[in-house]
């Protein structure tokens, strides 16, 4: 289990604050889509994700980033906690949706990578070790069900 | 995954816009670098600071981006272009190669942080692809 200092609690509720679930959500999964494009393998259902401007506004994508982030805001509420709450979850991709848990680190890299466009030098040095270290845990706990 | 023409034109584009603050960024980079992925400051134990306001840091993360920016120059024959950098991480400093990638990330993140509104997922795909390629150029002459 992950131990976390006062201090780390701190920093990842910090950028969390500042993480527009609705905003964020609705980018997160056309920057993964176009940046990693052979995740489209898992959205046959989801219509047009073939050119970037499909990509860029399809409603279904959006809405799956905000229910994306709204699982992760669970995990922030529950640092503690991830594993145990997450096994449903890691449970729910690997036997249903049957996803290869390489894709739960590239997403974690999108949302990185997007929180930096927005908070900029505020995700300084420390802030990006402390916020890593907390995706590394949800990545692992996502990851934890594959067996 | 090679370059197309547009991945190509997309890192040229950045770059040119980046240019002036490339020092800056490396040694953003790097001091990144090290406090995310403590495993690296393997490679730099001799330099004493490595925290990201130290120095030889900075100084060393502007040396990255200069030779970046020749990869840049020369993005059409990148293993040519990189060749005796290629020489000199397989055989004098002896850089595991998987090191490649988080250093790519780092830099990643801090284009992103400096460009935000350049940085589109269109961007952020070639410079990955660029990153990877100049990655595999410096691994070349590993074995």
């Amino acid at each position: 289990m992950v131990k976390w200092t006062e201090e780390e609690r701190r920093i990842i509720r910090g950028v969390w604050e500042k993480v527009d679930i609705d905003e964020i959500g609705e980018e997160l999964w056309a920057r993964a889509l176009i940046v990693y494009p052979w995740i489209d393998r898992y959205f046959g259902s989801f219509g047009d994700i073939f050119t970037t401007t499909a990509i860029l506004k399809n409603p279904k994508l959006a809405a799956l980033g905000k229910v994306v982030l709204s699982a992760l805001d669970t995990a922030v509420k529950n640092m503690d906690n991830v594993k145990a709450m997450y096994a449903p979850l890691s449970r729910q991709h690997y036997e249903k949706i049957k996803v290869d848990p390489d894709n739960f680190r590239l997403l974690a890299e999108c949302i990185t990578i997007t929180i930096a466009c927005k908070l900029r030098a505020e995700l300084n040095p420390q802030v990006q070790a402390t916020w890593q270290k907390f995706l590394s845990a949800v990545v692992e706990a996502m990851n934890s069900q594959y067996k | 995954m090679s370059l197309s023409d547009k991945d190509k034109a997309a890192v040229k584009a950045l770059w040119a816009k980046a240019e002036g603050k490339a020092a800056e960024m490396g040694g953003e980079a790097l001091g990144r670098m090290l406090v995310s992925y403590p495993q690296t400051k393997t490679y730099f134990s001799h330099w004493g600071d490595l925290s990201p306001q130290s120095a030889k840091v900075k100084k060393h993360g502007a040396v990255i981006m200069g030779a970046l920016g020749k990869a840049v120059k020369g993005i059409d024959d990148l293993t040519g272009t990189l060749a005796a950098l290629s020489e000199l991480h397989a055989f004098k400093l002896r850089v595991d190669p998987a090191n490649f990638k988080i250093l790519g990330h780092n830099i990643v993140l801090v284009l992103a942080m400096y460009f935000p509104a350049d940085f589109t997922p269109e961007v952020h795909l070639s410079v990955e692809k660029f990153l990877q390629n100049v990655a595999l150029a410096l691994s070349e002459k590993y074995r």
